[in-house]
């Protein structure tokens, strides 16, 4: 068994707001391992970007992480002091934010920004050094480095997403968590900033969170998925498989809500209704009311992520658990 | 015989570039694009960002005069003559989506103040019966029940919703020709799909046209009868979708069939170098403009710009391989 690089166990974090508590991540659980591409899936609103910034211990003023723990290299990073979570961020574990293309300054140049990171992160680099890592950064993400003098404005949208990437990568981390990082883009820089990323993740060795609603992005680049809904994880797999056959109810909608570019064309519904309001969530599975599948065990009772079919499968369902568990 | 709503006719579209003691230079972001949208037809416009697709929507909708070409709505020149006089006739027929429901909403209105003003301004009805209209029209693109809809301000919506008031607002008027400019990009993939289908539904309903401008071949594929794939300003090829995602011709055509996510293709490993962009539109290449790019160019490639040629009954290309 490979040893995990992170681990969060049973993470609950939110935002305190004057209606009450919203519990954005609710009993969250999951591995990394070394060198993984894992891929979290979900709608607007589920608690994706909630749960990438509980890791890197960035939420806003009114988020708090309630319980749980997050475990790096036998550190707790929820138990962290401030100054100590500042050494990990970035140099550990970094980030690339979602509309990138907007994340960078607008008046100061690439090099600036690039040498910002390095100095706000590590005490190891002197100027000379760090301008040369800054080109060497740029050469990685192709980009010619004599653009490092540039301002945001005059560099193309991918161009920018790349260097966001880069910046994400400047101080070798072990960990790249990727935020919706190719919502604003069209297809073929998606693709093309994606084969960069995956090829830097081979190169270098280090793992990737990748958080997106496309789903159908995910499922041919990750190793292993994880499906969130109304803050929970409810599918839980290698990407292959989920994509093979996915067992829960929201994941099938995910699935049959992108139309294929080959094959026949099937005309689907998607998944009616909305995600629940976290204020006021419903009792038993939060996807009972927009479910096809759904009994009546499922307004009562909310089910558990369990295993169902082979090691590496988790699946919160109670129709999954009748239908397709009881033969295993 | 099918009529014909809009014609476009060698529309032309150049940007000068306003630069100190640099005059003379332009952005040739739309270069003789000829086009025709029958009626109750969906055209999808396929194409990167920067390749001029919007451009086109903006030149048909009015808001950037053309510089050269013509543009015939129902057998009349827009800039000149009948529609020029009669623009607001032109606005109640012709209606645009724009890409960003967020932006797209005056977020100090009430969707009733959003609502209310095409019905008036176009005399749609008399101002007593204002209210049951929208009422109506917000239950058409299916946000029920409408009352609690039209005292919402933008920020209390979502955006598969905002999207919803967008389409509204534009139906409102019953347009012949909707001109939709990426009206999902913006929106959650599961969503993504109730909109499209959304959309079709008042097409068989109404009977509109529409123009429906995508970077993804997949979603056109979808929901166009047509598709027409421009690159750097041109039009490179035009035919049936189903013809256009099947038989592809044109090597720009095929990379952005590469680049689409195709899970259903099962786990290639396969990588693509894309790492090229766009060519700036000051200087296009000589030539095909997708030359640099193009896995198959031939020596005559970069010399002229090849000319549309009819492959198969409807399906025409721009490109030296045939």
């Amino acid at each position: 068994m490979e040893e995990s690089l992170l681990k969060v166990n049973s993470l609950e974090a939110g935002y305190e707001t004057q209606k009450g508590n919203i519990v954005a991540v609710n009993n969250v659980s999951f591995n990394l391992k070394k060198g993984e591409f894992l891929g979290v899936a979900g709608e607007s609103g589920c608690g994706k970007s909630t749960l990438a910034y509980s890791i890197m211990r960035l939420l806003e003023d009114n988020g708090h992480i309630f319980s749980g723990e997050i475990i790096y290299k036998n550190k707790d990073l929820v138990r962290m002091g401030k100054n100590e979570v500042k050494k990990t961020r970035w140099s550990e574990i970094s980030m690339v934010f979602q509309s990138a293309m907007n994340a960078l300054n607008p008046v100061l140049s690439i090099k600036a920004q690039l040498l910002d990171v390095m100095k706000a992160h590590s005490d190891s680099f002197d100027k000379s050094e760090a301008v040369k890592k800054a080109k060497n950064l740029l050469e990685l993400v192709n980009i010619n480095p004599e653009r490092l003098n540039d301002y945001p404005h005059q560099l193309s949208g991918g161009m920018k997403q790349r260097i966001i990437i880069a910046m994400a990568m400047a101080l070798d981390p072990e960990i790249i968590i990727l935020d919706e990082p190719t919502t604003a883009l069209d297809v073929v820089v998606q693709r093309n900033i994606i084969e960069q990323i995956d090829g830097l993740s081979e190169k270098f060795g280090f793992s990737i969170i990748f958080i997106t609603h496309d789903l159908s992005l995910l499922v041919e680049i990750t190793d292993r998925l994880a499906i969130m809904y109304a803050g929970k994880i409810v599918e839980l797999g290698k990407a292959k498989e989920i994509y093979q056959n996915p067992l829960h109810p929201y994941t099938k909608g995910l699935m049959n809500s992108f139309p294929p570019l080959t094959g026949e064309i099937e005309i689907s519904s998607g998944i009616p209704g909305k995600p629940p309001d976290f204020l006021s969530l419903p009792p038993g599975c939060n996807f009972q009311s927009r479910c096809d599948y759904s009994m009546d065990k499922c307004k009562n009772e909310e089910p558990e992520l369990s295993n169902c079919k082979g090691e590496e499968r988790f699946v919160s369902c109670y129709w999954v658990e009748e239908e397709c568990c009881d033969d295993g | 015989m099918t009529d014909k709503l809009l014609q476009l006719d060698n529309a032309t579209k150049h940007f000068k570039v306003r630069k100190f003691l640099e005059s003379n230079q332009k952005v040739r972001a739309m270069e003789n694009i000829n086009l025709e949208i029958d009626k109750g037809e969906i055209l999808s416009l396929v194409g990167e960002s920067g390749s001029g697709k919007s451009t086109t929507a903006k030149v048909i909708v009015k808001i950037h005069p053309l510089t050269s070409g013509k543009i015939l709505f129902k057998d009349r020149d827009i800039y000149n003559g009948y529609y020029d006089k009669e623009s607001k006739e032109y606005k109640q027929e012709v209606q645009m989506i724009f890409q960003d429901p967020f932006g797209s909403l005056n977020p100090t209105h009430t969707i009733r103040s959003i609502l209310k003003r095409p019905f008036l301004i176009h005399d749609i009805c008399s101002p007593k019966k204002v209210e049951m209209y929208m009422k109506q029209k917000l239950k058409e693109v299916g946000l029920e029940p409408p009352g609690q809809f039209l005292d919402k301000f933008p920020h209390e919506l979502s955006g598969g919703q905002l999207q919803r008031v967008n389409i509204a607002r534009a139906m409102a008027v019953e347009p012949e020709l909707l001109l939709a400019d990426e009206p999902t990009s913006m929106l959650d993939v599961s969503i993504r799909i109730n909109m499209m289908n959304k959309m079709m539904e008042l097409k068989e309903k109404n009977n509109i046209s529409y123009l429906y401008i995508t970077h993804n071949l997949a979603g056109a594929r979808y929901i166009a009868d047509r598709i027409a794939v421009m690159y750097a300003g041109l039009l490179v090829e035009i035919g049936p979708a189903e013809r256009i995602i099947q038989n592809t011709l044109h090597p720009y055509t095929m990379l952005l069939k590469k680049a689409a996510p195709q899970p259903e293709k099962g786990f290639s490993e396969e990588k693509m170098n894309l790492s090229t962009e766009i060519p700036s539109l000051i200087n296009p290449p000589t030539g095909c403009r997708f030359h640099p790019r193009c896995e198959y160019k031939k020596p005559e490639c970069d010399e002229k710009i090849p000319d549309m040629r009819e492959e198969n009954e409807g399906h025409f290309v721009r490109c030296y391989l045939y």
